[in-house]
């Protein structure tokens, strides 16, 4: 009989995410950003860790605001809407966090060779570019077969993937639908995959559509019921972004002490993520509701 | 017709309306977010109706979002996409030769098109940090062509820029060749002021057209090396009441054009 891998966000990332691990994590770009993991991350104090995703909305700022990061292996870190991330530029000029720099297809790539259990990966991005000048997993090669010149990508293989699905069971099967970003890749290099979903089903409903299985279960460690657990980013079929969320985070991490006041406000007073819903409010949970339900038509997988 | 040119718009808008103008009907567009989305979306709801938009996050449209968006995973970006994929996906068909056109907004570039986001002033001592490539490296080594999108400041245009971010055309001809880049290079540099091409012997930026009201002397004012001016320089068009009526469809809340002037 197979364990139940369902548990408490707290303890998920009390086993799973050690001081100094490395945690893939924003791997759907703008969606799906496992927010309430990252806010659980802070409010445990982690320290030391080393962040890795394409790019970050707003995320990654946070947990470097929060003191949590001594490395970002990235292709941008920042708020989309709105520009810079205030805390992570102050960081990088302070010296206090070092950045291994990375474009999307690098970061693709790198996390490709990670789950495909090779050392590299070969691309014909970044050549010309200064990113080899701050990347050590970058080098200029060629090509064995025709001589030509192309940049290789050193595998990155995570100790941790924050991996948000729409829904789950309780043994880490999931589905997850919409844009996909690196999140396959990632699932497949990472050491251990903590799923955050916003709804736990039976395993029923995941095996009667197995495509929309984009980590296979048994490559899961953790299974959370975190409804609304990537607020502010949208998640298709669930709710919309929250735009002003991210423009308030502009204002509200300009100075270190704008953004201690967010992080006892929104992390630390939240001990259960139910607290930051509260916080939240149903108004304006209630606008981010889908008004246009758009259904597939189902497939048959029968024989 | 000169009827129905509207004087009253912004830059923003005038280069919205010549980023649209860039794209061709069919073209494969990879397509960021911000004035370039706008611009996209214009020249599908006029002159390009079948170009291809794709999206690093992993989705391709051929049409617009059934409502404006502010970023890329923004649910209306997502539904009835014609596919929803990975970054990887993407990012194959940007580096097999698919991609005819891109936009990257720059911080900082210099005359062979060169542009750095990544760190003004360089790194040792630390200079200033700003957010990073994202897909524009890949973009700007990878996509047939790119259009440049940025303000047009002297701290901007800079005679070498910092950090090579994205590759332009290097230091001249056959740079990017002997780099191994297997295609492609910047096309326009559209900007606050006026737009530029490249010439193709030098690979250096030449004013092509100046906005309506600026002059050689506010361009050079604001550019930190002498900029080569082309033979056939001509006005930026204004842009026309209808495209400023779909733009403004496009971006509602003005995020990305700015208030009106």
């Amino acid at each position: 009989m197979t364990r139940s891998k369902l548990i408490q966000l707290s303890e998920a990332i009390d086993r799973f995410v050690p001081d100094g691990s490395s945690v893939a994590a924003g791997l759907c770009l703008e969606a799906m950003i496992p927010f309430a993991a990252g806010r659980e991350i802070m409010r445990q104090r982690k320290r030391d860790l080393t962040l890795i995703g394409p790019i970050s909305d707003m995320l990654f700022d946070q947990l470097i605001g929060a003191g949590c990061v001594r490395r970002v292996r990235a292709a941008w870190v920042g708020n989309v809407i709105t520009g810079s991330g205030y805390n992570f530029r102050r960081a990088v000029e302070s010296g206090a966090l070092a950045v291994e720099d990375h474009s999307n297809l690098t970061i693709a790539m790198a996390l490709k060779a990670g789950a495909m259990g090779l050392p590299f990966m070969p691309a014909r991005t970044a050549l010309g570019s200064d990113l080899f000048s701050t990347n050590p997993g970058l080098q200029k090669t060629t090509c064995p077969f025709t001589g030509t010149p192309l940049t290789a990508v050193a595998a990155i293989a995570p100790d941790v993937a924050l991996i948000h699905v729409q829904r789950s069971d309780e043994f880490g099967n999931s589905h997850t639908w919409g844009n996909l970003g690196v999140m396959r890749d990632a699932g497949l290099a990472s050491r251990h995959v903590i799923l955050t979903a916003e709804e736990i089903v039976a395993t029923d409903m995941i095996t009667r559509d197995p495509n929309r299985v984009i980590i296979p279960g048994f490559r899961v460690d953790a299974v959370c019921h975190v409804p609304w657990g990537a607020h502010p980013s949208p998640v298709p079929g669930c709710y919309n972004r929250d735009h002003q969320a991210f423009i308030d985070y502009r204002d509200d991490s300009r100075s270190p002490e704008d953004f201690a006041r967010w992080q006892k406000r929104w992390v630390d007073a939240a001990r259960q993520p139910e607290d930051y819903l509260n916080l939240l409010g149903p108004e304006r949970m209630e606008a981010l509701h889908l008004r246009q339900h758009a259904f597939s038509d189902p497939v048959d997988y029968g024989y | 017709m000169a009827a129905d040119r509207e004087k009253r718009y912004t830059p923003s808008q005038l280069m919205v309306c010549a980023a649209a103008r860039e794209i061709a009907d069919g073209e494969v567009v990879f397509v960021g977010m911000r004035l370039p989305l706008l611009g996209f979306l214009l020249a599908k709801a006029t002159h390009a109706p079948h170009a291809v938009g794709v999206y690093e996050l992993g989705a391709v449209r051929d049409e617009a979002a059934p409502q404006p968006i502010l970023t890329m995973g923004d649910l209306p970006n997502l539904h009835r996409a014609v596919w929803l994929a990975d970054t990887a996906d993407i990012m194959a068909l940007l580096q097999n030769g698919s991609v005819d056109v891109s936009f990257i907004g720059g911080a900082q570039i210099d005359r062979f098109g060169n542009l750095n986001t990544s760190y003004i002033g360089g790194t040792a001592p630390m200079g200033t940090r700003l957010p990073g490539s994202g897909g524009a490296c890949d973009l700007a080594c990878l996509a047939k062509r790119h259009i440049i999108i940025m303000a047009h400041e002297r701290r901007r245009f800079v005679p070498r820029v910092d950090y090579i971010t994205s590759p332009g055309f290097g230091d001249g001809p056959g740079w990017r060749r002997s780099a191994g880049l297997p295609r492609g290079g910047p096309a326009v540099v559209i900007t606050t002021l006026g737009m530029f091409r490249f010439d193709p012997h030098t690979c250096e930026m030449v004013l092509s057209s100046l906005h309506p009201g600026i002059t050689l002397e506010n361009i050079q004012a604001n550019t930190g090396w002498p900029i080569k001016v082309s033979s056939r320089l001509e006005q930026t068009p204004y842009p026309t009441n209808p495209e400023l009526a779909a733009v403004e469809r496009f971006d509602p809340l003005r995020f990305w054009i700015g208030p009106e002037s």
